[in-house]
């Protein structure tokens, strides 16, 4: 029942738990590691880091639950994150986000039916010279208007 | 005179990859502290240089470090702060994505200084692409022999280790990042202790902000009394300002310490975009109370700026204009906090949210008579209330809001 991890993962968590004085501290690194390869950190993901660092599975939950960019369920292929902090919302971010909600036909929150796009706001990227902003998965796309959106949404495939 | 510090080779193509670097005189800097100084020495000359922290608070960096004791039986540690995460803030993305060898000078002196072995920078996870090219310089150091061991063949040792967040802004408040870089949820520590003694796995620890380190290596090499000339006298250098919102060129714009706000705006990011008229200016991310248009002839360091009632935090600049709605303001900022409240402390957790919800309230025109002074009632019981800043970087900017543009919030209020 136990899912399997591949062994490029594996080494790679060995990697990275090296580097720190305390097992524990890999936490973060670990989960961004499994996720990358599972998508999401399911309660099983929990229990094979909790193995792999000696740590309760519920201290994992803790942990998962409280980072924003830890998910607890698998998104769409590509995940759109708008920013919808001050400066992109000086610079028209709600309209950027309203185009995004009618081309992909879904709201903030959703996915597509084909789990090709997941949809979301996100607080400011740190990006702000490029408002309005938005990152798809970690690529950042700034200086958005309509005919960047339908652009940046058609080169992803 | 050459103004910029840290900016001035930006314009060069491959800055970040250490030939580039080298070529430009860098790791010159490394060379003078760990060849020619003492770590006593070198402890003298920033705190002589007034460098004041980059991350918002302006405690001095030499300071800091001196707080740090000499001998004790742990294991030191260096933690940069890499989180940006103050809303309006870029700068810190440009040192470390342009010039990341003169974020590994600073780190390596500074650890050199104090005697630590261990450094860890602490990135937000969304910067992966800048994380991953901080560890290619970290590997091209170490192949030169600037880290690891025996750097420089003078029996010192540094790594250096990028730890990616994972989407919190509190992990950007020191406890909370060294709490996270343990490997937990990012709640802020009750001080003192302060991590100088007890911080990383309870060891002392020095925190700075990236610009607060990128900085060290021009004092190394140019002395104190340069980089004060810079600036001003208590307030050492130059700040890297990043200009966002409603001007014609949003960008960084490093500028001596002191600098006008108004020149900043109007003359360094190209003034109002075209047809706008200016309203309020943020003038230190977001957590910094907020500014009238005639409030702006004020030179940009840390006393001015808390003589104004603000504070120069992070010197992220915010412009906002006429059009705007102050309200949608109020919105951005109550939301951002109600968001990253950790959720420790009662006052910051409840308080903030339930001012979230009231201007939300306002803002479906269901506003109520009393909005505007329940608003400011929550937060002067937020403020001074909680175990961390959070607290104060959300009541203060809302008070300021509430107080400053109060007509033209009422205006929005329909019962
Ligand atoms: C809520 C909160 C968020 C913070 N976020 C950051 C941040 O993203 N980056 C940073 O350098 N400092 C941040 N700080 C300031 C740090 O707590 C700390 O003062 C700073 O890293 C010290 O470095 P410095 O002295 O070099 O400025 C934040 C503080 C608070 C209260
Ligand atoms: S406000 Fe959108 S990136 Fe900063």
């Amino acid at each position: 029942m136990s899912p399997e991890y591949s062994e490029l993962l594996r080494q790679r968590i060995a990697e990275v738990i090296a580097r720190y004085p305390k097992k524990e501290a890999a936490l973060l690194p670990v989960l961004h590691l499994v996720q990358r390869e599972t998508g999401s950190i399911s309660p099983e993901e929990e229990k094979f880091i909790a193995g792999i660092l000696d740590l309760k599975p519920i201290k994992v939950r803790e942990v998962v639950t409280f980072y924003t960019m830890i998910l607890r369920q698998p998104l769409g292929k590509y995940h759109v994150q708008v920013c919808s902090n001050l400066s992109c919302t000086l610079l028209g971010a709600g309209t950027i986000i309203d185009y995004l909600k009618e081309k992909l036909g879904i709201e903030i929150g959703q996915t597509t039916p084909d789990k090709k796009f997941s949809l979301s706001t996100v607080e400011c990227l740190g990006a702000c010279e490029q408002a309005p902003c938005l990152m798809v998965n970690f690529d950042y796309y700034g200086n958005l208007d309509k005919e960047r959106i339908d652009r940046i949404l058609a080169s992803l495939t | 005179m050459e103004e910029k510090i840290l900016t001035k080779d930006f314009g060069l193509k491959n800055l970040f990859k250490i030939k580039v670097y080298l070529q430009q005189g860098g790791y010159k800097a490394v060379k003078k502290a760990l060849e020619q100084m003492r770590p006593a020495e070198i402890l003298d000359e920033v705190k002589k240089a007034n460098l004041r922290g980059r991350g918002g608070a302006g405690f001095p960096a030499g300071v800091k470090w001196g707080f740090v004791p000499q001998k004790t039986d742990k294991p030191k540690y260096l933690c940069v702060n890499a989180d940006e995460g103050e809303p309006g803030t870029f700068k810190d993305r440009y040192i470390m994505s342009h010039n990341p060898h003169l974020l590994l000078e600073g780190v390596i002196i500074a650890s050199f200084a104090v005697g630590i072995h261990s450094a860890f920078i602490y990135i937000r996870g969304e910067y992966e692409a800048v994380a991953d090219r901080l560890e290619e310089a970290i590997a091209e150091a170490k192949a030169d022999g600037f880290l690891g061991k025996n750097i420089l063949e003078i029996g010192f040792d540094l790594e250096v280790v990028v730890h990616r967040g994972a989407g919190a802004y509190i992990c950007g408040e020191e406890t909370a990042l060294l709490e996270s870089l343990e490997g937990k949820s990012g709640h802020p520590r009750l001080k003192p202790p302060f991590p100088a003694s007890i911080g990383l796995f309870q060891c002392p620890t020095v925190i700075n902000n990236v610009e607060t380190l990128a900085n060290v290596p021009a004092i190394i090499l140019n002395g104190a009394d340069w980089f004060v000339k810079k600036g001003l006298p208590k307030d050492g250098g130059t700040r890297i300002f990043g200009v966002s919102g409603m001007v014609k060129n949003p960008g960084i714009y490093e500028l001596p310490i002191g600098t006008n706000l108004r020149k900043i705006i109007f003359e360094a990011a190209g003034g109002m975009k075209d047809g706008k008229t200016l309203k309020a200016v943020i003038p230190g991310g977001m957590s910094a109370p907020i500014l009238k248009a005639d409030e702006i002839d004020l030179a940009m360091d840390f006393d001015s700026l808390v003589e104004a009632g603000s504070m120069l935090g992070s010197a992220a600049v915010i412009v906002i204009d006429q059009e705007t709605p102050i309200l949608e303001v109020l919105k951005a900022v109550s939301k951002f906090y109600s968001h990253e409240s950790c959720g420790q402390c009662t006052p910051c957790r409840i308080g903030i949210s339930w001012i979230n919800k009231i201007v939300r309230r306002i803002a479906s025109g269901q506003g109520e008579k009393d909005d505007v002074d329940a608003i400011i009632c929550l937060a002067e019981n937020i403020k001074g209330k909680t175990l961390c800043p959070l607290g104060d970087a959300a009541a203060l900017p809302i008070l300021s809001i509430c107080r400053k543009f109060r007509q033209e919030l009422e205006g929005q209020l329909s019962r």
